[in-house]
């Protein structure tokens, strides 16, 4: 039987010259879960609220242009008069889209090469750390501007440039990790017990790998969402009529100097909200899986 | 049968000095050998080498009754290595770790005092006692004719080294497993075995 | 003996761990329960115990480096005044030292000789002041029949028996009162061992008090004055090391005895069962289930510790 944390106290050992009590607030798993939650929730809430966003809301009202926030306009409008709340969450639930897009397709690529240049490797290793370093070595956004402009620009250009760009941190932490499990004395051992190379990657990388792999994956999305808005603003993503933020904001340039600030200000706002937000999980997520942090009721 | 190690030779990778030159060691099955040396005489490569966790360099080879050990498949030549906590996958609970190899007899599991609750139990949560009589247990499957133990017991107490030989005493009696004693405690190699090979003198690395 | 004519004395210390178990359910994990143990100045002191018997956690504790999510109760006194964590924090590594395990606490890029001496205040300067700090370090070197030129050295260039000397230097340049070591004699040839034995020795001939930590009771009746035995995080037994000659019958609690017996030159005779894990501690004498001499009033509470005989000893039927 365990003893908790009543019992200790019934024994009376827990107050008598106790250098630090522990904060009876919340440990981290209680705050990686509430984030979680939170972030679930507005998740939720933009993606269908956006998409419940139709043309017809957005219509144009010459009557009412250039409202400042206000009770019928939480984000006032713009020079055609639409509702900037309802132009917010169809952008970014939009960015949200493109955000899960390319942390999939980054983490394809980096389980793929990451796994796969360990195991095989020689000289598929070699080239891996090569495609790698060579990635990191340029500018992304001036990478991705060119691959999205090859591609037609669009949605489809955004995706394959982002996750061109972005695959390669994860896969050099999955590459690192595979390594190191792969000679650690239990793989080894269980080479020696018969185990094959399938039932060691199944049973002994994967358990390790697959933490590291959800982490990489939050922390893509970000990132993902901000180059899309810096490049769809410089007007080499999302075409001018979609409801991107991007294109919001770059549209917003023209009007800034005669005040209409809130036209910026909450669709950049909320983007940098989420972006942060979902960081803050992530970085949650890798405390909890850490060994040196996970058990501890902190 | 027969654990022969023939002209063994072995540098590590980049290094120029031989850890081990023209080493020549055998066991029987049922038979009891400790390897002693000072440090660095490459007494733990020997144990690697035997198990086919190193290969020699070429004109050495490790033999099973004539056959080269087999690759690929269970290992008839179990290591035990000194450090119980690298050698079990820390994301698996105690019970997956124990039968990795098939699941050992009871009364095998409570001569170790390995307690039933202990199953459940992440690697984490138990000493390296607690943990070395799982690994142990793990290498001692009806299919090991021979176990090398480097070092197995130098980081435990009396209580539990005597705990954990007794067991592999009687094991190795009843099966007739051979078993290599690496250590540097001359008490324990003189409890344990019925001869002791000085590597000091077998071995003469430049 | 007075509290203040002890160098260090704990006190019914107790570690627990706060700790996740499933979910979202914490518990506190009681890991070190009314630890006892002291320490006069010009004594080596062995602790012994196996893994999980709390041993690392006292040096932790007296080090004030405990994780976050611990907590600590009970004394620590340190020349008769009680410690706080400031306390601690600023007598560590100036009048309490530790040992270390392994070379690997030593920082891997600065040479030997610039560390020993990083305990007592800058590590170089130019010229000539350089010169003399070198010739310092020398001259310790020398002290424990150390080569002049290991100070150039780098810790991966030392064998197991020079690192722990390196080590020992490292702790006694800081000229400190006690010295804590942890498990100084594993992976050491029969050489090395009674080298690095004699110079913990030297060290306390200087009035210093040495804590030694180990598993190895072997090594701790080659050198220490007395011992302390751990067992699941309590001690059971303080006894002078005259106490282990013979059969062990001075001895006064049966762990001791048990452990004595189970050594490879006396009987090797274990005894079955295992420690228990903290968390699974039974109700009454921890060694319950276990011991040879156990009655109903074993499992009934904890035995106090106790004076018995000139040590101290945590058994009921102790004489």
């Amino acid at each position: 039987m365990r003893e908790t944390v009543e019992l200790h106290k019934k024994q009376g050992v827990g107050r008598a010259g106790g250098v630090r009590l522990l904060p009876a607030g919340l440990g981290i798993r209680e705050r990686t879960i509430a984030s979680a939650v939170l972030l679930t929730g507005i998740f939720l809430f933009i993606l269908i609220g956006g998409s419940l966003v139709t043309d017809d809301m957005l219509r144009v009202d010459l009557t009412n242009i250039f409202a400042p926030p206000g009770g019928s306009h939480l984000f006032g409008t713009d020079w055609v008069g639409r509702d900037m709340l309802l132009r917010t969450l169809a952008g970014l639930s939009l960015s949200i889209k493109i955000g899960v897009l390319c942390s999939v397709f980054s983490n394809i690529v980096a389980v793929v090469l990451g796994i796969l240049g360990p195991t095989l490797g020689g000289k598929v290793d070699a080239l891996v750390s090569w495609l790698i370093d060579l990635v990191l070595s340029v500018p992304h956004a001036i990478v991705i501007i060119l691959i999205s402009l090859a591609c037609g620009g669009g949605m489809k250009g955004i995706v394959v440039g982002v996750t061109l760009t972005h695959w390669t941190s994860l896969t050099r932490v999955i590459r690192a990790e595979v390594l190191q499990i792969k000679e650690a004395e239990y793989t080894k051992i269980s080479e020696k017990l018969g185990k094959n190379s399938f039932y060691i990657a199944k049973e002994h990388i994967l358990p390790h790998v697959l933490p590291q792999l959800v982490v990489g994956t939050v922390l893509i999305f970000p990132h993902a969402i901000l180059h899309e808005a810096s490049i769809t603003f410089l007007g080499f993503g999302l075409p001018p009529h979609e409801p991107a933020i991007g294109v919001i904001l770059a549209e917003s340039m023209q009007y800034l100097t005669s005040g209409s600030w809130w036209l910026a200000f909450f669709p950049g706002a909320s983007l940098i909200l989420v972006s942060m937000l979902v960081d803050r999980v992530g970085k949650n997520i890798e405390t909890l899986i850490s060994p040196a942090t996970a058990y501890k009721g902190i | 049968m027969r654990l022969k190690a023939e002209n063994i030779s072995f540098r590590y990778p980049c290094g120029h000095n031989y850890v081990l030159k023209d080493v020549d060691f055998e066991v029987e099955s049922g038979e009891i050998v400790g390897l002693s040396a000072p440090s660095g005489y490459g007494k733990s490569t020997l144990g690697r080498i035997l198990a086919g966790y190193e290969e020699p360099e070429k004109g050495g080879a490790v033999t099973l009754d004539g056959r080269p050990l087999p690759k690929n498949l269970f290992n008839p030549v179990q290591l035990i290595f000194q450090h119980p906590e690298k050698a079990v996958n820390p994301k698996w609970k105690m019970k997956k770790i124990l039968t990795e190899s098939g699941t050992p007899p009871a009364e095998l599991i409570s001569a170790m005092g390995i307690q039933e609750g202990w199953m459940d139990r992440w690697p984490a949560e138990l000493s390296g006692g607690e943990l070395q009589r799982f690994c142990v247990l793990r290498a001692l499957t009806p299919k090991t004719r021979f176990l090398i133990a480097d070092e197995m017991t130098t980081m435990l107490d009396a209580v539990t080294q005597a705990q954990i030989w007794q067991v592999v005493l009687a094991y190795a009696k009843e099966q007739g497993m051979g078993v290599v004693v690496i250590s540097h405690e001359r008490a324990l190699m003189e409890r344990l075995c019925s001869r002791i090979v000085d590597l000091e003198q077998a071995n003469s690395p430049v | 003996m007075k509290d203040e004519e002890y160098l260090l004395k704990v006190e019914n210390l107790g570690v627990s761990f706060s700790q996740y178990t499933q979910g979202l359910k914490k518990t506190r994990l009681q890991v070190i329960t009314d630890l006892c143990v002291e320490l006069r100045a010009g004594e080596i002191l062995a602790v012994v115990g196996s893994s999980g018997s709390g041993k690392s956690l006292l040096a932790h504790a007296v080090l004030g480096i405990l994780p976050e999510n611990a907590e600590e109760t009970g004394s620590i006194f340190f020349e008769g005044r009680k410690l706080s964590q400031r306390d601690k924090e600023a007598l560590r590594g100036k009048e309490i030292a530790l040992i270390p395990q392994s070379v690997n606490f030593l920082d891997p890029l600065q040479k030997v000789g610039d560390q020993i001496l990083s305990g007592t205040g800058g590590t170089s300067g130019p010229g000539q002041k350089r010169r003399r700090r070198t010739e310092q370090a020398e001259a310790l070197l020398a002290r424990y029949g150390l080569e002049p030129g290991v100070a150039r050295y780098f810790p991966h260039q030392l064998s197991g028996g020079m690192a722990r000397k390196v080590l020992l230097q490292t702790a006694l340049a800081a000229d400190c009162r006690a010295i804590i070591a942890d498990e100084p004699t594993p992976g050491l040839d029969p050489d090395s061992l009674a080298e690095v034995l004699r110079d913990f020795r030297a060290a306390a001939a200087e009035g210093r008090g040495i804590l030694m930590i180990t598993h190895d009771i072997n090594a701790a009746l080659q050198i220490a004055d007395r011992i302390a035995i751990f067992y699941a995080g309590t001690t059971f037994e303080i006894a002078a090391s005259s106490d282990f000659a013979g059969d062990g019958a001075a001895l006064r609690h049966p762990y001791t005895r048990a452990l004595l017996q189970a050594l490879p030159d006396r009987g090797f005779t274990p005894i079955p069962g295992s420690q228990p894990l903290p968390g699974e501690l039974p109700e009454g004498c921890l060694f319950c289930g276990r011991c040879p001499q156990q009655t109903e009033e074993c499992a009934g509470r904890r035995p106090m510790f106790r004076d018995l005989r000139g040590g101290k000893v945590r058994c009921i039927h102790a004489t």
